[in-house]
C-alpha cells in the first residue's frame, strides 16, 4: 500500500490555481523527486501536504489516514517532517537545543513534573539529550553542539535542518531544495547523505530540487510539475527524454 | 548527584542565606521601614518581571496587559480575606487561579495576533480589566477596596519570589519550555517540528498571568488597599521596562533590573516627576548601546563570572 497517496489535490488563491489536479503516490522506502520550473507550485504542494495551507479540494492519505484539515504540528506528529527552502532554524539557540526541540512531541512528562523536576523529568531529559547527540553525531555536527545555530556556515545550517527534521522521527521526509546555494562538492556530499539516510533509517523521502544532477542522480522516480499540474512521471531516464518536460523547461521548438 | 539538582540546591541554599541575612538586618533595625517596604516591593516586582518574561521574553508574545492580571489577583485575594475572612494563603492561591483563568480566557482568542497587534490587544484588555473593576461597587469602585489587613510580610514576599523564579526557571529548562522558546525563535519551524504553538502560547500566558495574580495579592495585602489607579497601563509599562532592561529571555536579567529599577524609584521618591524622565532616558540609552538588554538572553551565573576574564562565551546557558 502506498505510504502517501494524493489524488486530485487543488489549491486556489482567489482566481489563481496554484496547484490543480495534483496526483502522487509514494510507496514506503522510495526516494522521489519533485521538479518543475520556477513558480510551478512545488513549494505550494509541500505546504499542502504539511498542513500550512488547506487544500481547496482533493484527497491526501498518509499511512491509510487522511491528512486533510490537520494543522502542521499534527502532520508532523503523524510522521511527516520537512525542511524549508529558506532555512528556518531556531537561530539563537544552540545546535543541540535545535535538535532537542524536535523530540518535544515524544515527551511524556507533564508541566508539573518539569517544574518539580520529579518523576519522568530526569530520565526523559537524559534520553532526549542522548538521542539528540546521537543524531548530531550522525550528521557530524556533534563537535558543534554548543554553537549558536546562526553562527554555523551555510552548509552546516542545511545539514542541521535535516538533522532536526530527522530527530522528529518521521516516516516520510520532505526536503525543499536541500542543495540550494551549495557548491558542486557540497551537493555531491548531500547526495551521498540523502541516499545514506534513506538506506540507514529506512525512510521515505520526497525532495524538491532544481539541481538536476542531484535529482537525476539520487531519485528513483520523478514527478514533474508545471503550472500546478503534474505533466510527467517516471524514472530519471524517462523524464530526461520526455518531450513535454523538455518543453516545460526549454520552451517549444520553433518551426 | 545530578548537576542540575546540585545547582538547584545551591541556589535554594543561597536564597535561604540571603533571606536570613536580610531578615536579621531588619530585626536589628539596620534596614529601616522605608527600605523594608522597598525590599518587599523588589520581591513583588521580581515576580512580575519574571512572569512577564516568560510571556514576552521566552515565548516571544508581546504583552502589555500584565497590570490587569495583577489587579485581578489583588482584588480577588482582598475579597477573600476582607469579605470572606479566608486565610491569606488561600486568598493568594485564589488570586493566582483567578488571574490564570482570565489569562487563559483572554489568551485563547488574542494569541492568534502577532507582534504589534497583540501588544495593542493586551494593552486594551489590561484597561478593560481595570475599568471593569472600577465599576464594581462590591469592591469599592473608584475609591478602591480599603481595610485590607497587612498579611504580606518580608517572609511571604521573599518566598513567593523564590517559588516564582524556580517555577519559571524549571519550566523553561524542560521540553515544554523549549517548545515555548522555539515559538519565539521561529513559529513556522516550531509548528513544523510538531509543537502545538497555540497550546504553548496560551500555557505561557496562563502561567504568567497566575504569577502576576500572586504579585497582586501580595501587593494589596501590603499596602492595605487595592486601588484601580495602581494597575493602569503605566504599571504594565513599568514591568515591561524591567523585562526589556534586563534582557528578554533572561531570568537573572529580570531579577537584576527589577532590583535596579525599584531602587532607582525609591531613591527618586522625593522627586517623583523625575522618575519617568530617568526611566525613559535609561531606556533610550539602553536601546542605543545594548538593544538586547543588560544580559541579552544569557543567564548570570557564578560560572559566567569566572569566564568574564576570558572574553565571555556565547551560549544560551539555560542550565541554571
Amino acid at each position: 500500500m502506498a505510504l502517501l497517496k494524493i489524488a486530485k489535490l487543488t489549491k486556489e488563491f482567489g482566481g489563481l490555481k496554484a496547484v490543480s489536479n495534483f496526483n502522487m503516490e509514494i510507496n514506503r522506502g522510495e526516494l522521489i523527486g519533485l521538479i518543475g520550473p520556477n513558480g510551478a507550485g512545488k513549494t505550494t504542494a509541500f505546504n499542502l501536504i504539511t498542513g500550512v495551507y488547506e487544500p481547496t479540494s482533493g484527497q491526501m492519505d498518509f499511512d491509510g489516514k487522511s491528512l486533510i484539515g490537520l494543522k502542521p504540528y499534527q502532520v508532523t506528529q503523524r510522521g511527516i517532517a520537512r525542511t524549508f527552502q529558506n532555512i528556518r532554524l531556531f537561530a539563537d539557540l544552540s545546535v543541540l537545543d535545535n535538535v532537542k526541540i524536535a523530540y518535544h512531541f515524544h515527551v511524556k512528562y507533564g508541566v508539573a513534573e518539569s517544574v518539580l523536576r520529579m518523576g519522568r523529568y530526569y530520565p526523559e531529559e537524559d534520553e532526549i539529550e542522548a538521542k539528540a547527540l546521537e543524531c548530531l553525531k550522525m550528521f557530524k555536527l556533534d563537535d558543534r553542539r554548543d554553537e549558536i545555530a546562526r553562527n554555523l556556515p551555510y552548509g552546516e545550517q542545511r545539514r542541521l535542518e535535516i538533522a532536526r527534521a530527522l530527530a522528529a522521527q518521521p516516516q516520510l521526509l520532505l526536503l525543499d531544495e536541500p542543495a540550494a546555494g551549495m557548491n558542486p562538492q557540497e551537493t555531491h556530499e548531500l547526495m551521498e547523505m540523502i541516499r545514506w539516510i534513506r538506506d540507514e533509517l529506512k525512510l521515505t523521502i520526497l525532495l524538491i530540487e532544481h539541481d538536476m544532477s542531484l535529482v537525476m542522480g539520487v531519485c528513483e522516480r520523478i514527478y514533474v510539475l508545471d503550472y500546478g499540474s503534474i505533466i510527467a512521471e517516471g524514472t530519471p531516464a524517462e523524464i530526461r527524454s520526455n518531450p513535454q518536460v523538455i518543453e516545460a523547461y526549454l520552451g517549444e521548438e520553433v518551426n | 548527584m545530578r548537576a542540575k539538582m546540585k545547582r538547584d540546591l545551591t541556589g535554594l541554599a543561597g536564597a535561604v542565606a540571603l533571606y536570613a541575612v536580610a531578615f536579621g538586618l531588619m530585626e536589628i533595625d539596620l534596614i529601616g521601614a522605608f527600605w523594608q517596604l522597598n525590599i518587599v516591593l523588589i520581591c513583588i516586582n521580581i515576580i512580575l518581571a519574571v512572569s512577564l518574561n516568560l510571556i514576552t521574553g521566552f515565548t516571544g508574545q508581546f504583552s502589555i496587559g500584565h497590570a490587569g492580571f495583577m489587579a485581578v489577583g489583588a482584588y480577588l485575594s482582598a475579597v477573600m480575606t476582607v469579605k470572606l475572612g479566608l486565610p491569606f494563603a488561600v486568598a493568594i492561591l485564589a488570586g493566582a487561579i483567578g488571574a490564570a483563568i482570565l489569562g487563559f480566557a483572554i489568551g485563547l482568542p488574542t494569541l492568534r495576533l502577532q507582534g504589534d497587534y497583540l501588544a495593542i490587544a493586551t494593552l486594551g484588555l489590561g484597561e478593560i480589566i481595570r475599568i471593569t473593576i472600577l465599576n464594581i461597587p462590591y469592591v469599592g469602585g473608584a475609591s478602591g477596596l480599603m481595610g485590607i489587613p497587612r498579611y504580606t510580610t518580608f517572609t511571604w514576599a521573599f518566598f513567593a519570589m523564590v517559588l516564582t523564579v524556580f517555577f519559571i526557571k524549571n519550566f523553561i529548562n524542560s521540553s515544554h519550555g523549549r517548545a515555548c522558546i522555539s515559538i519565539r525563535e521561529n513559529e513556522i519551524a516550531a509548528e513544523a517540528m510538531g509543537v502545538d504553538t497555540t497550546k504553548y502560547k496560551v500555557l505561557a500566558f496562563t502561567i504568567g498571568a497566575a504569577f502576576a495574580g500572586v504579585a497582586g495579592g501580595l501587593f494589596s495585602h501590603y499596602f492595605y488597599i487595592a486601588h484601580p489607579a495602581s494597575f493602569t497601563f503605566m504599571k504594565s509599562f513599568d514591568i515591561l521596562t524591567m523585562v526589556v532592561l534586563g534582557g528578554m529571555g533572561s531570568i537573572t536579567g529580570s531579577i537584576t533590573s527589577a532590583i535596579l529599577l525599584t531602587f532607582i524609584s525609591a531613591a527618586l521618591s522625593s522627586y517623583p516627576e523625575w522618575r519617568m524622565v530617568i526611566y525613559s532616558l535609561l531606556l533610550i540609552v539602553l536601546m542605543i548601546y545594548r538593544p538586547q538588554g543588560l544580559f541579552g538572553n544569557k543567564e548570570l551565573s557564578l560560572k559566567a563570572f569566572g569566564r568574564l576574564g576570558g572574553g565571555g562565551q556565547r551560549g544560551t546557558a539555560q542550565n541554571r
